[in-house]
C-alpha cells in the first residue's frame, strides 16, 4: 500500500456537521479495503476526538497518515486546552455543556474510548493554547 | 429479522431507505446517549432512540448501524432523515415508547447481542 495523506478542517461552530471528517475517513479506509474491525476502531477513535474539538474546543485540523504498519491520526486544536490531563482521562470525567449533552454527548468517556480503540494515544495539552491528540492504529497483525 | 419486518411489527414509517427493508439485522440496542453508544455497543446493527440530530446517523454510521428507529412519533431535526439517506441508513418513525418498542422487537427475536456486565 502507498503511503496516504488525508488533512481535514475541523469548523468549530457547528455541532451539526462535527462527525463529516470522520465520516470521510472512514469511507477511504473502505477503499482501501483494510478489515472491518480496523476500519470501526479508528472511525469510532477519530470520531470522539472529532467531536471533543468541536464540543470542548474551536475545531481545528486533523491529520491523518497512513502506511503499511499503521494508520496515524494527529488531531490539533487551539481551543482551550486541558487543565489536568489524568483527570480527562478517567471514565466519567466530563465539563461538557447543556448544549452538548443535550446532543447526546458528555458521558466522559471519550478519551477513555480513544484510547481503548488505538494501540498508541498521547494528549499533549496547554491551557490557554490548545490540545494535540494523537493516535496510531497498528495495521501489521491484521 | 429484516428492516422491513421491523417496521411492520412496530407500526412505522419508513422515512428513509425503502431499498435498505430486505437487509437482514441480527441485533439492536436502544440508547438516547450516544457516548454509551460509542463506548458499549459491539456488533448491533439497529439503533432505537428518542435522540433525532445529525450525531444519531453519524455515531450510528461509525458503529455500522444500519437502522435507527425513532420512538415515540418524534420529529426529526432538519437534515437528518437527508444525512441518513446519504450514509445508506434506514431511518424508521414509530409511535410506541422507547420501551414498548424494544420490547415488541426482542418478543420477535431481535436480541441485544450483549455480553452481561458483571
Ligand atoms: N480538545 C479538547 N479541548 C479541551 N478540552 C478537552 C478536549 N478534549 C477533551 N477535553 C476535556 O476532557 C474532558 C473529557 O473528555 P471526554 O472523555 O471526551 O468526555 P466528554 O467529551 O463526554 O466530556 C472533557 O469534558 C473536556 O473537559
Ligand atoms: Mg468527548
Amino acid at each position: 500500500m502507498p503511503k496516504l495523506h488525508f488533512k481535514y478542517d475541523i469548523d468549530g461552530d457547528d455541532f451539526t456537521r462535527a462527525g463529516e471528517a470522520s465520516s470521510k475517513l472512514k469511507q477511504s479506509l473502505k477503499q482501501l479495503g483494510l478489515s472491518p474491525a480496523l476500519i470501526r476502531r479508528a472511525s469510532i477513535a477519530m470520531y470522539e476526538g472529532e467531536i471533543n474539538m468541536v464540543a470542548h474546543a474551536d475545531g481545528g485540523v486533523i491529520d491523518v497518515d497512513i502506511d503499511t504498519v499503521a494508520i496515524t491520526i494527529v488531531m490539533k486544536d487551539t481551543g482551550k486546552g486541558i487543565e489536568d490531563i489524568a483527570a480527562a482521562m478517567k471514565e466519567g470525567f466530563s465539563t461538557a455543556s447543556d448544549e452538548v449533552r443535550q446532543m447526546g454527548f458528555g458521558a466522559g468517556m471519550g478519551l477513555p474510548n480513544m484510547k481503548k480503540h488505538s494501540d498508541y494515544m498521547k494528549v499533549d495539552s496547554t491551557v490557554g493554547v490548545g490540545t494535540t491528540v494523537t493516535m496510531k492504529i497498528s495495521i501489521v497483525g491484521e | 429479522m429484516t428492516i422491513g419486518e421491523i417496521a411492520k411489527l412496530t407500526n412505522a414509517k419508513v422515512l428513509t431507505g425503502e431499498d435498505l427493508l430486505s437487509k437482514e439485522v441480527l441485533t439492536a440496542c436502544g440508547a438516547d446517549l450516544m457516548s454509551d453508544v460509542l463506548a458499549y455497543i459491539r456488533n448491533q446493527s439497529v439503533l432505537i432512540t428518542g435522540l433525532t440530530n445529525a450525531q444519531t446517523v453519524r455515531t450510528s454510521e461509525m458503529m455500522d448501524i444500519v437502522c435507527i428507529v425513532i420512538v415515540r412519533g418524534k420529529q426529526p431535526a432538519p437534515g437528518m432523515v437527508e444525512l441518513a439517506a446519504e450514509s445508506g441508513i434506514a431511518v424508521l418513525s414509530t409511535g410506541y415508547s422507547m420501551y414498548t418498542t424494544c420490547g415488541i422487537l426482542h418478543n420477535n427475536g431481535l436480541s441485544g447481542g450483549e455480553r452481561v456486565i458483571a
